[in-house]
């Protein structure tokens, strides 16, 4: 039976680093109250520095698939990219179950550990979904540029997708929030860490494209059925920053509502305006 | 004329249209080209009104040679007429779709001249998309009521859904409110595509490359509202169609007024959004939850509960089938609770292979309790500490809102949630009663 251990492990924060944390745990055979990257917390409580050992998250990894199988392999992979506090630890908890209870350890999802590691792999997966459509680019010198704030880390989720999408372009999608961009080149991918970004001054064909599609947009909807609680709830206010439809800066950032309700409740003012 | 106002004119044309989803296909960009497709579909954006906005929805031109009387685009409306040319359409699709605005493009239009002549329109655009671009994005096209049969076929290999609408859902209507349709018009297209469907599912199989005829299927709308059709009529013909015509779905659209006219309701009249949406719950029930039209409505129930939807209606008027065993029912029979979707009789069918489900663990898989432990046990077991009555059982089934309204509409009878329809607003359609109390009449 392992112990539950009065300290905290201390990993370098890659998911190599985790695994050998996971080797840690039934070396010692020990749970540890927490598991934490070294770089983002001051080692504050009593703690052990694990270091990354290829040959042991090796043993580890190769053990995944063969002792729980494929699938849960994959979850662990995308529970690693979640921003679920304490979610190294779950992990732990969770390959512990694993172990035991082999492939069935997927279907238990009324056990706490389980629960919680699927919830959040269900909230990646949605952010995931939704920035595939609501990522914006603006092209500049023929690069496409976009910028997206996301909770978890879902860059590796869109890296297939927009290749797929987009084999012959060059294109750059920054994540904010981690600091990190995805470049693209034809026929291969790299995602790099990218502290600052500046954009150019945007020419006067990608001007044109965002004042047509702003005008589709405010065009598209029916005023009988203006529904904005509906709107929000498909699509979270926290998304709309990096929306072309939203930033309107030529027009000196009027709030969107009240230039949309102004224009449909009354056409004849709109028309003068423009 | 420059493409602002064109695309102003021909956007505002088109925003009646429903659908606007982009799934059932998944492909991904050809060498040397642009654009991939997701099977689960992925919306772009949500307008003002809350509908999504996964495609540049957009007619070809809003000239048109009909007279339909529930239409904006009709002919003798006074409205500014505009039309795109063919490589404007293509550029302006591809340009939106490169900064990942768009899905791709939903193209309808109105009749300029005749329907071949717009039918061979549309096929340009696409055509300009699909070779000159190489664009393998999501294109859905109307078929053009009345088009030749062979630009049909070539429409189709070059969209991946088609749809033909349908309007209004029964004959009388059409007669009275589209003079210039005819069933056969709308229903020989529709048949023509479903045999095409069939017969390029037989060449896939012995030709790999074999070009694919709408590879995401064909789907159809119609105005909920603008005549007296009850539910029941409507729901009937949508199963009718996705049986005979395997359509991958049918949109219900809320008439919205704009025109005045003695067969059309008054202008002021509201859309009737709460009606659509009861609809789609039914649609819903149809296409995954294994119910079929007639036990949701019948004969003596033609309309939907505005307070309940038609679920738990159908739950509790079938109180004989409840309670079910979370840790024995069928899936079929779990679907049926509720408060249980697809999703959770999913994981309850996995969770319960692995240990036996309790009230709490049900939480976690997503099922709503509040509604579904009226329906259930677990282990022979029901949840402890209420007691079921008509009360309990409404103030978990209807909102504070709706409970209020619902017991102000019904203080004056008994309350008989159990076999009662409730009145529906009466129907301003003033000319063709005589329609509606002669029972269903289908198109079908």
């Amino acid at each position: 039976m392992p112990v539950q251990a009065d300290l905290t492990y201390y990993y370098d924060g890659s998911f190599d680093g985790l695994l050998c944390c996971v080797f840690e745990s039934y070396d010692k055979r020990e749970i540890p109250i927490d598991i934490l990257s070294a770089s983002a917390a001051p080692q504050l409580f009593s703690g052990r520095s694990i270091p990354t050992d290829p040959h042991k998250s090796g043993r580890v990894l190769a053990s995944i698939p063969q002792k729980i199988g494929a699938a849960a392999l994959n979850f662990v992979r995308h529970a690693f990219l979640t921003c679920l506090p304490q979610k190294e630890l779950y992990i732990l908890l969770f390959l512990r179950l694993g172990y035991r209870h082999g492939p069935q350890v997927m279907n238990m999802l009324t056990n706490e550990v389980v629960n919680k590691l699927f919830k959040a792999v269900t909230h990646l997966n949605r952010e995931s979904h939704l920035l595939k459509g609501f990522l914006r680019f603006s092209i500049c010198n023929g690069v496409l540029v976009g910028e997206i704030e996301p909770k978890n880390y879902v860059l590796p989720l869109l890296t297939q997708h927009f290749c797929e999408r987009y084999p012959e372009e060059r294109f750059l999608i920054v994540d904010k929030t981690h600091g990190m961009g995805l470049l693209y080149q034809p026929y291969q991918a790299r995602v790099v860490p990218i502290a600052g970004l500046e954009l150019p001054e945007t020419d006067e064909d990608e001007q044109v494209y965002r004042g047509l599609w702003q005008l589709f947009y405010d065009t598209i909807a029916i005023r009988e059925r203006y529904n904005p609680v509906c709107r929000m709830s498909h699509m979270p206010k926290r998304y709309w920053k990096y929306m072309t439809e939203f930033g309107r800066p030529q027009d000196g950032a009027k709030p969107k509502l009240a230039a949309f309700g102004g224009k449909l409740l009354n056409p004849a003012a709109a028309e003068a305006q423009n | 004329m420059d493409v602002f106002e064109k695309l102003k004119i021909l956007t505002d044309a088109a925003k009646y249209d429903v659908a606007c989803t982009s799934s059932g296909v998944d492909k991904k960009a050809s060498a040397g080209g642009i654009g991939n497709a997701a099977a689960c579909g992925i919306c772009h954006s949500f307008s003002a009104d809350g509908r999504c906005i996964s495609l540049l929805k957009v007619l070809m031109t809003n000239v048109c040679a009909y007279d339909c009387k529930y239409c904006v685009n009709r002919r003798s409306h006074d409205t500014p007429r505009a039309a795109f040319s063919p490589r404007e359409l293509a550029e302006l699709t591809i340009n939106f779709y490169r900064r990942n605005y768009i899905e791709g493009l939903f193209l309808s239009s109105g009749v300029l001249k005749n329907p071949d002549y717009t039918c061979e329109q549309m096929i340009e655009a696409l055509r300009i998309l699909r070779e000159d671009y190489r664009f393998s994005g999501y294109i859905h096209a109307k078929a053009i009521p009345g088009a030749d049969s062979t630009l049909l076929t070539r429409l189709g290999m070059l969209a991946d859904r088609l749809s033909v609408n349908i309007e209004l859902p029964s004959q009388n209507s059409l007669r009275l409110l589209a003079p210039d349709k005819t069933k056969q018009a709308i229903f020989s297209p529709m048949g023509h595509i479903q045999k095409s469907i069939q017969e390029n599912a037989r060449d896939i199989v012995k030709y790999r490359h074999a070009p694919k005829f709408a590879p995401a299927g064909q789907s159809t709308q119609m105005i909920i509202g603008a005549t007296p059709d009850t539910d029941y009529q409507i729901l009937n013909l949508a199963e009718g169609l996705y049986k005979k015509y395997r359509l991958k779905r049918v949109f219900f659209s809320a008439y919205t007024p704009v025109a005045e006219d003695s067969l059309l309701p008054a202008p002021d009249t509201k859309p009737q959004l709460w009606r659509e949406h009861r609809l789609y719950q039914a649609d819903w029930l149809l296409r995954y939850y294994d119910f079929s039209a007639g036990e949701l409505l019948d004969q003596q129930h033609q309309n939907f509960n505005p307070y309940l939807d038609p679920k738990c209606t159908w739950a509790l008027n079938n109180l004989h089938f409840f309670p079910v065993d979370v840790n024995r029912a069928a899936y079929r029979d779990l679907l049926r609770v509720p408060g249980i979707g697809v999703l959770s009789a999913k994981r309850i069918i996995a969770a319960r292979r692995t240990c036996s489900l309790r009230f709490e663990g049900l939480k976690n898989l997503g099922v709503v309790l509040k509604r579904a432990r009226y329906f259930i046990t677990c282990g022979g077991k029901a949840a402890d500490g209420f007691k079921i009555s008509e009360n309990t059982m409404l103030h978990s089934l209807l909102s504070e809102k709706t409970l209020e309204q619902y017991r102000c509409d019904f203080s004056q009878q008994q309350l008989s949630l159990f076999d009662q329809t409730p009145p529906i607003n009466p129907h301003p359609g003033r000319v063709y009663e005589d329609a509606c109390a002669s029972g269903p009449n289908l198109l079908l």
